[in-house]
């Protein structure tokens, strides 16, 4: 099995499954039906290849693995060259299982152009997978920034009303991020001779020269995190886009930026990242308390949940730049949480949309009495989503916390010491708390007395079906998060010895 | 094995009934969780005979978050201290399981009642087992969620559903301290379990560390940012408003969660962590005083509050200041003393208002009470012995740990030890005072009620009425029984509890002038007497001081304002700023200057780009796609050249 090309067939196989429903033809209920088959059987064929990925992954060692290498575009020294580490292992798996739940998820709710639905978020699969598995700087891009097409396309052709607007937002800020992300991609292959991630990891660039390469990766990252103020794109988009949208925009392409800082910006611009890093926690710790009070006057309730995404995802940017175990392992693990948990809190939006036709929070009110079972994986999610200790959002949390607290200031020119970022990242924990309890109480809570609410049912078999594997992992990462971790750990070490200055715990970030 | 049933056998309960409930039925989830909790209460109760005294020993579970240095497993730690408090929360809890079953009769949603109260207690047993920091946050979040839980159990009613989420928000306030503390204490000891921490706290004395901005002592940072996590969980002055609202959940919810077991989860920390307090004596000076405070600003209010229930729940505030004052000056274990006597004497109140509400057909307005001595009796007999306990009468259990705590806090070192001793005393009488008045209004005197309601006063089944027998023979015996935990050489704990070799406030307490030993049964008699003469000699004596006292009175009727001061301090600002920077920021500087002024300026550029507006969604990916293609064909020809 170990010979396999895993990775290529995992990334592959759902363009085969596109390609399928591209040729049904017939009657358009009977092809909307195949379409959706087709999709789900290629999805979880996708998805237990993936696992076997993790079956073959030996998480003592801290290198790439699974590594495959052809030719591509010889003259040029760019190479076909896949492989996986302990970090993007799971973001490979984050992005299989979503893309299954997404198309259960879709089975009843999607009926207009069903073919080319599937057909998208099939070819969103391929794109995600191949970004993570991506070990060429420009095959990473053409995955990078090719997602762009399907999920803009979705946004525009299956969203709310506003969606051309929304998608144009979407595609403007990304684009200003990308062509600086592609020049930047240019100079570091002239400079290296190379574009094999892994050695232009072992490059030393100039500092000067990283300054700049570094100011034209943050913009490409940024936007896609989003930090602040980069993150006005996300409520639009999110508002307008259909559930399985927003499940995968929320759940995988908001990690493609923290994925960014950790393979490129960190690893390989070590210097300016040390030199940017308390300009980091400042636009994390500004993205934290200002979209989390943005968050609590929202009455649309999916822009209140990609207004707290903004915040969670200052957690992951904190924990990057930490640069130690501590605070890596946490960004992660708060990666894989908020894959998880937003992309469930997106579902639970999309369920009762799907029967009222509403986003307004005011529109509802009352659920519990007839959604029993709704209101418990929406109670669940929500205290995820708050950081409740014994699921996955804590513990992406607290290792940021802790691994930020002990960052000492050991030049001048750093003013902010970490315990003051760990301050103001745990006021976090109180405004979450607010806006999500509020959220909670306005939709389930309360009498059911709107009259549109009178007949609404309580989730079917394949929405339980959707939610259930997301119950299941939350719970796990939060009691048992080794499972996690532990593949992790040898990765982890290896970016912090590529930063250069592995600490236990306590690394202070040091002027070039 | 004995440690793991006890503990996790609530939680089966919780599962099984929570998720089962509607298949298991009202009378199958009340058998599942109540007997799962006789089984729990059970092994507390043998454990009370095998490990008091016995050095500390841990059960591992499972492994948790194990990052670098920072190794964090599930395991229970069991040591006096945790078997004392095993014991207090399972056996308490087994006996609010059973009075519930008569008091949430009619409910509609038993099952998951009963699951929300099972929930509660394996978390309260997981946070006083923790064996590290993270265990113990566990806990103390899980707790705070079974409360939020409880609280706004009765969800369609607003009232409550507001006090859940205050419960809830005011507690993370708290937590925010306590994860803080976490971080520190794993920046100090380079680990956050408890073995290490209380190990090498010796070590740390006096080791200054620069967080926020300013050099502090290490030990004495900690030691604060863990209490402001206790003033959360533990209601103390400043961080209080959500326990009275609390009120709105289930009574024997009352009983267990704010009264019994929670609240008091803060006053365990401070005593748990006494090997870091005992090194801290600034941090110590501070809890003094926030208890002191507490125990007589609750106090004050209480005198003048009309809700059944809001009394007592004043009166825990007021109480768990007194147990956060003792630890304060140094006495851990008398804390742990009233802490454990008052879980009886307080849950037992509780009860007895609940089966008075009950009685009463849901009336908790003492105004609208009176003269319901004669037609429940067992209830009244076990009010007044519960009553009793509280105020500190003579041979009850309240006597002898409150007695204790004041003794300790007049023969203490602490700086503020004569505030919280004179402060303590003044609440002392303060409590009888508004405890007299309580049975006096309720029981006692002229029926206010509606006479239809009177007529259906009736006495609460055995189910509700065995548990306050029970309870009250625990509010009788608790103080002989725990007399020992007093000891002055402080060798009952086995090494749970630390104190200093210069810390002898147990010995000294034993040897106070004997007008101290006095001044409580004093302050006792003078609160008692003046409310018998205020509610059953001269019943228009009170509306006439509070007429003449108008001022006064208003500020304590409305809790010293509070809760005014917070919504103008910080609710109404965070919804202002959220706006702000909502409308402002994001709409009116962010946009606006960034993707729809460039819009703008694209869309002025002619027809090409009006038609992207109109649906070309199509044209326009596959224009970015081949834009891209060209681009990096480009480059990428360059760079090869």
């Amino acid at each position: 099995m170990s010979d396999w090309p895993l990775l290529s067939l995992t990334t592959f196989l759902p363009l085969v499954g596109a390609a399928f429903i591209l040729f049904i033809r017939g009657e358009a209920a009977i092809v909307a039906q195949n379409a959706r088959a087709v999709a789900l059987w290629t999805a979880l064929a996708t998805f237990a290849l993936s696992l076997m990925i993790w079956a073959n992954f030996d998480p003592a060692q801290g290198g790439y693995q699974l590594v495959e290498q052809a030719a591509w575009l010889e003259p040029l020294g760019i190479r076909y060259h896949m492989g996986v580490d302990g970090i993007s292992l799971w973001l490979v798996l984050l992005s299989t299982l979503l893309t299954v739940l997404v198309v259960v998820g879709s089975w009843y709710s999607v009926t207009e152009r069903v073919k080319e639905y599937m057909i998208t978020f099939l070819i969103m699969d391929t794109l995600m997978v191949g970004t993570f598995c991506a070990l060429d700087i420009v095959l990473f891009y053409v995955f990078f920034e090719g997602i762009l097409i399907p999920m803009y396309l979705i946004i525009g052709i299956w969203g709310g009303p506003r969606r051309i607007y929304s998608a144009f937002k979407f595609f403007l800020y990304t684009l200003a991020g990308s062509v600086l992300f592609l020049v930047a991609i240019v100079v570091m292959a002239r400079e290296a001779g190379t574009t094999s991630i892994p050695e232009l990891t072992r490059h030393d660039f100039p500092v000067a020269m990283q300054t700049w390469l570094w100011l034209a990766l943050f913009a490409s990252f940024a936007v896609k995190v989003p930090m602040w103020p980069f993150h006005t794109w996300l409520p639009d988009a999110h508002v307008e886009a259909p559930t399985a949208g927003s499940v995968l925009l929320a759940g995988v392409l908001l990690k493609l930026g923290g994925y960014g800082f950790l393979r490129f910006s960190l690893p390989m611009l070590p210097e300016a990242s040390a030199y940017f890093a308390p300009m980091v926690f400042a636009l994390s710790i500004v993205a934290i308390v200002y979209t989390s009070l943005v968050a609590l006057v929202q009455t649309d309730m999916k822009k209140l949940i990609a207004y707290s995404s903004v915040a969670h995802m200052g957690i992951v940017t904190i924990g990057c730049f930490t640069a130690n175990s501590l605070g890596l392992t946490g960004a992660i693990v708060q990666m894989l949480s908020h894959g998880l948990v937003s992309a469930a809190l997106f579902m639970v939006v999309g369920v009762v949309y799907d029967r009222i036709h509403s986003r307004e929070i005011a529109a509802y009110g009352g659920l519990a009495e007839r959604m029993p079972i709704y209101a418990t994986i929406f109670m669940l999610f929500m205290l995820a989503s708050v950081g409740l200790p014994g699921t996955s959002g804590f513990v992406g949390e607290i290792l940021v916390i802790v691994g930020i607290f002990g960052i000492t200031p050991e030049s001048p020119a750093i003013p902010a010491a970490g315990s003051w970022v760990a301050l103001f990242a745990a006021t976090g924990m109180i405004l979450g708390a607010a806006y999500m309890l509020w959220l909670y109480r306005r939709v389930i809570f309360g009498v059911l007395e709107k009259s549109a609410l009178a007949g609404i049912k309580d989730l079917r078999p394949n929405e339980i079906l959707a939610f259930a594997p997301l119950v299941l992992l939350v719970l796990l990462m939060g009691i048992y998060p080794s499972l996690f971790t532990d593949p992790m750990a040898a990765s982890i070490d290896r970016v912090l010895a590529e930063i250069g200055a592995v600490g236990p715990g306590r690394l202070a970030l040091q002027m070039p | 094995m004995l440690h793991l049933v006890l503990v996790f056998s609530p939680l089966l309960g919780a599962l099984l009934a929570g998720l089962f409930g509607r298949r298991l039925g009202d009378r199958g989830a009340q058998l599942v969780t109540c007997g799962l909790m006789v089984v729990s209460a059970t092994c507390s109760v043998i454990g009370l005979f095998l490990h008091l005294g016995e050095p500390a020993f841990k059960v591992p579970v499972l492994r948790w978050i194990e990052v670098g240095s920072f190794q964090v497993d599930w395991a229970l730690r069991v040591d006096t201290l945790s078997t004392v408090m095993m014991f207090v929360v399972s056996f308490v809890s087994c006996f609010i399981h059973i009075y519930s079953i008569g008091y949430m009769a009619h409910d509609a949603s038993v099952p998951r009642f009963f699951a929300y109260l099972s929930l509660f207690t394996f978390m309260m047993l997981m946070l006083v087992t923790s064996d590290n920091l993270l265990q113990l946050y566990f806990g103390w979040e899980g707790v705070g969620v079974a409360s939020y839980l409880l609280i706004g159990f009765w969800y369609t009613r607003p009232s409550a559903c507001a006090a859940a989420i205050k419960a809830f928000i005011v507690n993370r306030v708290g937590d925010f301290g306590l994860a803080l503390g976490v971080a520190l204490c794993f920046f100090v000891f380079d680990s956050i379990a408890y073995d290490v921490i209380f190990a090498e706290a010796a070590g740390h004395a006096g080791e200054t560390v620069q967080v926020f901005g300013l050099s502090a002592d290490a030990l004495t940072l900690i030691a604060l940012l863990l209490f402001v996590g206790a003033m959360g969980k533990s209601a103390q002055l400043g961080l209080h408003t959500w326990l009275p609202d609390a009120m709105e959940g289930p009574t024997p919810v009352s009983a267990l969660i704010h009264a019994a077991t929670m609240v008091t989860a803060g006053v365990f920390l401070v005593a748990r962590f006494s090997p870091v307090y005992e090194l801290a004596p600034a941090a110590l000076a501070v809890v003094t005083v926030v208890g002191a405070s507490t125990a007589f600003f609750a106090a004050t209010v209480g005198l003048t509050q009309f809700d059944i229930k809001r009394v007592i729940a004043y009166s825990t505030c007021s109480q768990l200041g007194y147990m956060f004052f003792a630890c304060g000056v140094g006495a851990y274990a008398a804390g742990i003393f009233h802490l454990m006597t008052h879980a009886f004497f307080k849950a037992l109140l509780f009860l007895g208002a609940g089966s008075v509400i009950h009685a009463m057909s849901d009336e908790q307005d003492m105004r609208r009470m009176g003269g319901l001595a004669d037609k429940i009796k067992i209830t009244y007999a076990m009010m007044w012995i519960g009553t009793l306990a509280l105020v500190g009468f003579p041979g009850t259990a309240g006597f002898f740990s409150k007695d204790a705590i004041l003794e300790a806090a007049w023969a203490s070192h602490n700086a503020f030890h004569l505030y919280a001793f004179w402060l303590g005393l003044a609440a002392a009488v303060l409590t009888a005072f508004y405890s007299g008045r309580l049975m006096f209004l309720t029981f006692h005197g002229e029926s206010r009620a509606d006479p239809h309601v009177m007529e259906h006063v009736h006495e609460s089944p055995p189910v509700m009425t065995v548990p306050l027998v029970v309870l009250a023979v625990g509010a009788l015996l608790a103080g002989w029984l725990g007399k020992g935990m007093l000891d002055a050489e402080g060798a009952w704990w086995a090494g749970a509890i630390v104190t200093g070799p210069d810390n002898h406030v147990l010995h000294a307490m034993h040897e106070v002038p004997f007008l101290v030993k006095l001044a409580p049964t004093l302050a006792m008699a003078t609160g008692l007497g003046l409310s018998w003469l205020f509610y059953v000699k001269m019943p228009d004596l009170p509306e006439r001081v509070a007429t003449a006292l108008r001022p006064l009175h208003t500020f304590l009727y409305n809790k010293w304002y509070f809760d005014e001061l917070y919504d103008f301090l910080f609710v109404r600002p965070a919804l202002v700023l959220g706006r702000i920077f909502w409308q402002g920021g994001d709409v009116g500087i962010i946009d606006r200057f960034g993707p729809d002024g460039v819009a703008r300026t694209a869309l002025a550029g002619g027809a090409r780009t009006v038609r992207l507006q109109t649906g070309y969604v199509y044209h326009y990916a596959f224009a970015m796609l081949i834009g891209l293609v060209l681009l990096v064909g480009l480059y990428l020809f360059v760079i090869g050249g």
